[in-house]
């Protein structure tokens, strides 16, 4: 498990770096230059040299990089060239929007999605099958900014019944927390109910059922948690996602999350800022992942970790 | 002969009294103070650093903070001096004397004093301020020096805690608009070096209002100061910034009445239903805005180094329908000055959109079938919509030319190379006058000193001539030559359009929408350098 661990954190770093990497030569290559951007229009040449120079844009790529990384171990992404603030305090003052939209719509997902998954599996064939797919695929293909707009119309403007938009109360997380949840709910549902499929047919169903178990019990208990096991993974990825940021559901509802600050570093070439979030999103990504291979053996026994 | 103002008590309640022009209570006396607004914006705001700062959204908000030397009256485009109690200048027009005001406080509680101004400018100019402001006060005595090694001005001399002489290098008639600029606000040293590079985060001026509360991301909210030097302002007690809204949805809680000022506008989509809306009525005010939106060519760029291509292009773009794309928030324009600007040409008639004739131009140029070219263009909405229908005009006449809309510092970085861009559309980064004085569309985007390797003259149009006339337009600074001056002006822009490096396209109009509960003459929710309103001087009718 230990050895696991340590490869998995070896691997973890050299995918950042390789992020890193890629990230910074391809900012690199922009037509746009930072030190002008700094300098505005009324500027004289000597002006956006000497930023160039503090700056040290006027280095080789290579120096640059590493000039990059040096800082980075220490902790510092650099300061942004629009707001002259710190980039690790911009991503630091994102991260609790982002983590609370992130748990909001897991738990929405879930929800709709092991729901509605497991009544279609167990209803397979019948009308409320037919019409939870035809819902599920719905929901997968609807874009979220319609799928926000519509709730944010119906229960904020016409019922009153939430914020319009904004941060701050449970009630503000509602909204965006059920846009994000009703499009993977679709994904989670059309999962959940294959998975449960094949699990029903297994022998060991029949069994228990042989044995009398509830119908009930049969399927939350003994087919659930091997159906399960593929949802793990997704929600891994799903942490991922959502931690770098959903730029479209975070617009609509005025949500103060990394996609906002993504969005808007990439409109004003903020490139400190986008190496920043980008750097955030692959950590997010990586975690997410390592944390649903952690939790797999503890759902599934015969799963071992080497 | 010595020119002397004097401000004070008596013009500053004169200002608030004649200076606007609107039924509601003109008279700050009448006025009650307090009451809150909240103002909707989408992007965070960069910095509230008055070297720094330099965009449309936190130019106001650095004027609520802080003050200038000089100012101008609410709603108008009228210099007056503001920390300045008065000034003189000398006959030559080399040396400013100003008089500062007694008894203005930092919001820290410190006196300000002459040393502040120096300190301030100083600042400015210093290189590791990387201010993009440094540039504006390039007349003062000792520039190129100060802005090569710390900033020093061998210009700026305290005379007393009370009086700062500031000597030029050349006459200016510009000068005191520079004064007023955000880049020349008053800073403390103490405060600015405690905090370092996060002032912009931690902004402590004289202005009327001070930084409450700062949550990145969210919101930023300033309330009222208390201290402030001239009496009865600001009328709220306190101003919400929201940021992170989108505008449709802020407009949708403004007709709630949750939010006050929509910072960014009204939604394009929703503009003709929102302006057409009885319920609206009186809620949106229209004004000028000091912007020209136009078509660059490049003169140094085949075939556009051809007078009459470039006039052709100028004929062939139907101005008319490009307003109508933007639901006509803007008015089409014939010369690069905007009809709010002085100097701009009344009677001036411009290219005429005709076809046949650019089409007749174009042969004469040796183009009868027209030719193949590119016209780069900001990728925001409603610019790549706009550069389309350019695109359309021009194939009606010949001319067939590539759209390329690319990220705004990459379109400005393509300008800025000598063989970069044929075309460009400057919608979504055009020029926005930074004072209200006709020399400033000139020199950066028409002089020969913006024709430079990231320079913002994207056409590389440069005439030595106009350039003589222009610096000696800036010279005459005796007040009393200000028509003659602005007369050189004028004639300098229609010499430009008979060269055509541009082709103008519109003056944009500013709609600003607010809530009932904001009161104040509609001035100043169009006021020409507070975008979107002049936050000193709106006030809540709900404490009327």
């Amino acid at each position: 498990m230990a050895g696991y661990l340590l490869r998995r954190i070896i691997q973890a770093l050299l995918i950042l770096l390789g992020v890193t990497a890629i990230t910074f030569i391809l900012l690199y290559l922009l037509p746009a230059d930072p030190a002008r951007q700094i300098a505005g229009r009324s500027a004289t040449a000597a002006t956006v040299q000497s930023i160039r120079q503090q700056l040290g844009l006027d280095l080789p790529l290579w120096q640059q990089y590493l000039r990059y990384l040096g800082n980075l171990v220490q902790g510092d992404m650099g300061r942004s060239y629009i707001q002259r603030t710190e980039v690790a305090s911009l991503v630091w003052s994102r991260l609790p929007a982002t983590l609370l939209l992130m748990a909001g719509a897991i738990v929405c997902e879930l929800v709709i999605g092991l729901g509605a998954g497991i009544i279609a599996a167990v209803r397979r064939g019948r009308p409320t099958d037919t019409a939870i797919m035809v819902a599920s695929f719905l929901g997968v293909s609807a874009p979220q900014f319609v799928v926000g707009i519509l709730l944010l119309y119906v229960f904020a403007v016409q019922l009153g019944w939430f914020p319009i938009g904004g941060y701050g109360t449970f009630a503000h997380l509602v909204l965006p927390s059920l846009t994000l949840g009703i499009l993977g709910g679709g994904w989670y549902s059309r999962m959940t109910r294959s998975s449960m499929v094949d699990v029903l047919r297994q022998d060991y169903i029949r069994t228990a059922r042989a044995k009398g178990a509830t119908g009930g019990r049969i399927v939350l208990v003994h087919a659930l948690r091997n159906a399960v096991l593929p949802l793990i993974a997704m929600i891994g990825l799903d942490v991922g996602i959502f931690m770098s940021g959903a730029v479209v559901v975070e617009s609509v509802f005025g949500w103060p999350g990394i996609g906002q600050l993504t969005w808007q570093a990439i409109q004003q070439v903020d490139i400190p800022v986008i190496m920043g979030v980008t750097l955030t999103a692959a950590l997010f990504i990586v975690l997410g992942n390592l944390l649903a291979d952690l939790i797999a053996p503890l759902a599934d026994p015969r799963i071992k970790l080497r | 002969m010595r020119t002397l103002m004097i401000a004070g008590a008596l013009a500053s309640a004169l200002v608030c009294g004649t200076a606007l022009t609107s039924p509601a209570p003109a008279f700050a006396a009448e006025i009650k103070n307090g009451g809150a607004m909240t103002v909707t914006y989408k992007d965070d705001v960069a910095t509230l650093d008055p070297a720094i700062g330099y965009d449309w959204q936190n130019w106001s908000m650095i004027k609520a903070l802080f003050d200038g030397l000089m100012d101008y009256e609410p709603g108008t485009t009228n210099l007056r001096p503001n920390l300045a109690e008065s000034y003189e200048m000398s006959p030559d027009g080399m040396t400013y004397t100003f008089k500062l005001r007694p008894g203005v406080k930092f919001h820290n509680g410190r006196a300000l004093t002459a040393e502040d101004i120096k300190y301030s400018i100083e600042r400015a100019v210093n290189p590791a301020t990387q201010s993009p402001g440094a540039g504006f006060f390039g007349s003062i005595k000792g520039f190129e020096e100060a802005a090569a090694n710390n900033g020093a001005l061998s210009g700026i001399t305290v005379v007393d805690p009370a009086t700062v002489k500031i000597e030029l290098s050349r006459p200016d008639a510009t000068f005191l608009h520079v004064m007023a600029i955000n880049f020349s606000f008053a800073v403390p040293k103490e405060e600015v070096e405690k905090s370092g590079a996060d002032f912009g985060k931690k902004p402590v001026g004289t202005g009327a209002f001070k930084l409450r509360e700062w949550t990145l991301g969210q919101r930023v909210v300033f309330e009222r100061n208390s201290d402030y030097y001239e009496k009865g302002l600001p009328h709220l007690d306190e101003i919400t910034f929201e940021i992170g809204q989108e505008p449709t949805v802020a407009l949708l809680r403004l007709e709630r009445g949750e939010v006050d000022v929509l910072g960014d506008g009204i939604p394009p989509a929703r503009f003709l239903e929102v302006k057409g809306n009885p319920k609206n009525k009186g809620l949106i005010v229209e004004g000028g805005q000091l912007h020209t939106g136009y078509v660059s060519m490049n003169v140094t760029m085949k075939p556009f180094d051809d007078v009459r291509v470039r006039q052709a292009v100028n004929m062939a773009i139907n101005k008319d329908r490009v307003v109508r794309i933007i639901n006509g928030r803007a008015i089409p324009a014939n010369q690069p000055l905007p009809p709010t600007m002085p100097g701009y040409a009344k009677d001036h008639k411009g290219y005429a959109f005709d076809q046949t004739k650019a089409k007749a131009l174009l042969a004469e140029a040796g183009f009868p079938n027209g030719f193949e070219t590119e016209i780069l263009a900001n990728n925001t909405d409603p610019n790549p919509r706009i550069v389309q229908a350019i695109q359309q005009d021009l194939a009606a006449v010949g001319i067939r030319a590539a759209v390329k809309t690319l990220a705004q510092a990459n379109v400005i970085a393509a300008g800025g190379e000598q063989q970069g861009a044929p075309m460009i559309w400057s919608g979504g980064m055009a020029w926005i006058a930074d004072f209200p004085d006709p020399s400033n569309f000139y020199g950066p985007i028409l002089g020969c000193g913006g024709a430079v390797p990231g320079g913002w003259n994207w056409s590389w149009y440069c005439d030595k001539d106009l350039d003589a006339k222009a610096a000696a337009a800036d010279a005459m600074v005796d007040p009393a030559k200000k028509e003659e001056r602005t007369a050189a002006w004028r004639d300098i822009y229609l010499k430009i359009m008979e060269a055509a490096p541009w082709a103008p396209v519109f003056n944009e109009q500013r709609f600003t929408m607010h809530s009932a509960r904001l009161g104040g003459p509609d001035a100043i929710f169009v006021d020409p350098v507070h975008i979107p309103v002049n936050y000193e001087q709106v006030y809540a009718t709900d404490v009327q």
